[in-house]
């Protein structure tokens, strides 16, 4: 460049290019942006020394500090049971029933349960353990299989109608269809809608007392409370697991829908499920 | 006859595409093809149609000007395929807070967020780099596009492949693959426009008649080239079927997510930065006629960026897989990148030295200074996330999302939407734009929009980043993720009101626009302090 260009305004030097109009001038980089570059620059060697960084033919550089993310997560988790295995043996070692009794330990034991309900429970029950139709609300005095902790603890354990474990609950109420007539099925649902109050059809109740009595009361109990042996639930509290209503009620005697429920015991092993029935006994419906 | 090789080229390829639906190896790929069919039957049509049968073409063009049709198409193509993307933006928020409006199976979440970041991100922002580079290269080079007809083809290819990507999404084509869900058959035909795009650009730059090549090629360049590396490698793929709408990648497991990451970061690198820096240095200085600040900073933060760039995408898989030592590099390569991204926004601010008042008195000129403004912005925040000690608390949470729209709302969608009212009087001949009071209404929806979407997110991501790791007294999570996705859904609203002010900026524009090129001026007050004229003398 022979001559020099001066950008007017300003008063610096151009480069003495022009595109379309557009000069540039020729300021030096501002020096806090050149040094804070500098800067980085260091850091960033320095942090490839101290941590793993630098790629070598069979490994990479380990660093001076001998970080490894994977050491690092290993000694929090082993900080973590460490931190709980006294409890952990105490919860493996005692029965649901002893647990309850041990203050702490009972705790212990509604907190650890409470997590696992959030990561394998609540998918069914709710994240309020709240239930949805199908699946039951654990915060009420309705329990189909027991509400003793250790009923809880069995149920949790083996599930429900679960294939492959052998001592999951089994028992199905039959499909009524194929029994009763069409009216039968009629005067039974309007007489259990009556349980719950539910029902203004008189006649049809009077009848349906009569077919309850000779179909359904050897499960559901002559005054209809149910029997938790069976699994048959309490007809009179107003509480449906599937649906409420006359023909809602018809159409499950006519063809009954049977919930699963996985046996958790083989799962998440038996310290988890004893956590799981202290938590969910904690819930408020537990007998 | 003129376009009559075109329309014969348009024609077989339908006819191509049938053979395609007759012998579809899945129903999607039929689907896909019909699309397809439908698309070049159009154009083949359309082209008849305006075809001229006279020996001697009257209505030829001017060979030495510069060739501004594919520019024009071009803004129009932005603008329209921005406020879709936006749209579907929109959309996508409200999903999110409010479930029931997920649609089975085409336009529920999974297959309308792909369709939101491709229309953002390719279709409005490739639309905006395509239209501008041309319009910078021919002005700084002083030469006309080269090859001829060849940009037609650039921009009418890049446009079916928008529609074949967006209609593939919907049918639920995808290689899941962030930001590069199309199948294989899509990314073949990208990758003849993408070279068809660098012929004429770099056609165009050999042709010139200035001695140095301006910075702002050298931006579009380094993006051009690089975008076609990225493309190629990260597709790399075995299609399952001649005629399928299946494919297996080449890479698998960690090498194939850090493949995904060093193109989906470099993505944002050369698509988003790099790319738009090169439209950045030659519309903030014409804006604001100055000379641009330092012409030795643009050399030193070219090549820092583009040499750091390349190495930062392991920041996306900390604590991953991934060996420690590549997530090292990873951080430290993505905190040298801080300065050289900063060198960026120091010149196009200092740009503005000796004109400052023009922020006050210029909407154009405001709304590329809050474009800069936010590029500098999310490039500290994107180093300050990529330190793993940070990178534990915000990944995976909604502070990334946040982050990712403060730069494309605040810097590309603001400096895109400056460059727009810059070369809307000047592609349609007209004095002035419709309004330029509409603009600063413009300006104040996206901005407003942006501000409330990015505090929003922050706080969701905090939030939801706080509530993974607590952990009680007991040593047990105290949160279920169902209960950290309960705690989003007001944030969510929130967010869908921020994106709808930036929307409704954005269709603020759409009718500026329209009524520019329509020839209109709006009857209104001058902008306060401001002299009538926008444009210097030329």
């Amino acid at each position: 460049m022979s001559e020099k260009h001066i950008d007017e305004l300003s008063g610096v030097e151009t480069t003495g290019h022009e595109w379309d109009g557009i000069q540039e001038l020729n300021n030096p980089m501002p020096r806090w942006w050149l040094w804070t570059f500098y800067a980085t620059i260091v850091w960033a060697l320095a942090y490839t020394i101290a941590y793993p960084a630098w790629p070598m033919l069979r490994s990479a550089t380990t660093g001076v500090l001998g970080y490894s993310s994977r050491a690092d997560v290993q000694a929090d988790l082993t900080a973590a049971e460490d931190a709980k295995s006294a409890y952990v043996e105490a919860v493996k070692s005692k029965s649901v029933d002893e647990i309850m009794a041990d203050e702490n330990l009972r705790q212990f034991a509604t907190a650890a349960g409470s997590a696992a309900f959030k990561v394998n429970c609540i998918q069914c029950h709710g994240s309020g353990a709240q239930g949805s139709p199908g699946f039951p609300n654990l915060n009420d005095d309705e329990w189909l299989w027991g509400g003793k902790v250790d009923q809880i603890y069995q149920t949790i354990s083996h599930g429900v109608r679960f294939a492959g474990d052998e001592e999951t609950h089994v028992s199905e109420m039959p499909a009524f269809a194929e029994v009763l007539e069409p009216q039968q099925i009629n005067e039974v649902a309007a007489y259990v809608a009556s349980l719950a109050g539910t029902a203004d059809t008189p006649d049809l109740v009077r009848a349906g007392a009569k077919v309850f009595a000779d179909n359904c009361a050897a499960c559901h109990g002559e005054n209809a409370k149910g029997n938790k042996e069976l699994g048959a639930p309490d007809l009179t509290d107003a509480i449906f697991l599937y649906a409420s209503g006359q023909n809602a009620i018809a159409q499950q005697v006519r063809h009954p829908k049977h919930g699963v429920m996985p046996a958790w015991g083989s799962r998440l092993g038996d310290v988890k499920v004893k956590e799981l029935a202290v938590f969910v006994y904690s819930l408020g419906g537990g007998e | 006859m003129k376009y009559g090789f075109e329309v014969i080229l348009l024609a077989l390829g339908a006819f191509i595409a049938l053979l395609g639906v007759a012998f579809a190896h899945d129903s999607q790929f039929g689907a896909h093809m019909w699309v397809l069919f439908f698309a070049l039957a159009a154009g083949a049509i359309v082209l008849m149609r305006t075809s001229s049968y006279s020996p001697v073409d009257i209505l030829a063009e001017d060979k030495s000007a510069y060739m501004d049709g594919p520019v024009r198409y071009g803004v129009v193509a932005t603008v329209f395929w921005g406020v879709a993307g936006l749209l579907v933006g929109v959309i996508v928020a409200a999903q999110l807070a409010f479930p029931d409006l997920n649609i089975e199976p085409w336009l529920n979440l999974g297959r309308l967020r792909p369709l939101h970041t491709s229309a953002v991100i390719f279709a409005f922002g490739g639309n905006a780099l395509i239209a501008t580079s041309f319009y910078v290269v021919q002005r700084t080079s002083r030469a006309r596009l080269f090859g001829g007809d060849l940009a037609w083809y650039v921009f009418w290819g890049y446009q079916l492949f928008i529609v074949m990507a967006a209609t593939g999404y919907l049918l639920g084509i995808t290689q899941s693959r962030e930001y590069a869900e199309p199948e294989w058959y899509v990314d073949i035909f990208l990758t003849i426009v993408w070279v068809a795009y660098l012929i004429v650009f770099l056609g165009t730059i050999l042709n010139r008649k200035e001695p140095h090549i301006y910075v702002a090629n050298w931006f579009y360049l380094s993006f051009i080239i690089t975008i076609a590396m990225l493309h190629v490698v990260n597709n790399l793929a075995v299609p399952a079927s001649f005629l399928g709408s299946k494919s297996y990648s080449l890479f698998a497991g960690v090498q194939d997510a850090l493949t995904q990451w060093w193109y989906g970061h470099n993505a944002v690198g050369f698509f988003l930065t790099a790319g738009f820096l090169g439209m950045m240095y030659y519309f903030v200085p014409k804006q604001a006629n100055r000379p641009v600040y330092s012409y030795r900073l643009s050399i030193i933060h070219f090549w820092s960026l583009i040499f750091l760039y390349i190495w930062a995408g392991p920041h996306h898989l900390h604590y991953t897989a991934l060996p420690d030592w590549a997530q090292t590099l990873g951080m430290v390569f993505s905190i040298m990148l801080w300065m050289p991204s900063w060198g960026g926004m120091i010149n196009g601010l200092m740009t503005l030295s000796g004109a400052w008042d023009k922020i006050r008195t210029d909407p154009i000129i405001r709304m590329m200074v809050i474009a800069i403004a936010f590029y500098g912005m999310s490039t500290f925040e994107g180093p300050m996330m990529s330190i793993k000690a940070v990178n534990s608390l915000s990944h995976y949470t909604e502070w990334t999302i946040g982050h990712v729209h403060s730069g494309a709302l605040g810097w590309n969608g603001m400096i895109t939407f400056g460059a727009i009212y810059f070369l809307v009087p000047r592609l349609w001949g007209r004095e002035r734009l419709y309004s330029m009071r509409m603009v600063t209404w413009h300006f104040w929806l996206a901005t407003l929009g942006i501000v409330v979407y990015a505090a929003v997110m922050w706080v969701a991501g905090i939030t939801q980043g706080l509530m993974w790791r607590e952990y009680n007294e007991q040593g047990f999570l105290v949160y279920s993720i169902a209960e950290s996705v309960a705690a989003m859904k007001p944030y969510y609203i929130v967010r869908t009101i921020g994106g709808l002010m930036y929307l409704a900026g954005a269709l603020v524009m759409a009718w500026n626009i329209y009524m520019t090129i329509r020839g209109h001026v709006r009857e209104e007050e001058p902008m306060p302090g401001a002299a009538p004229v926008l444009q210097p003398a030329q």
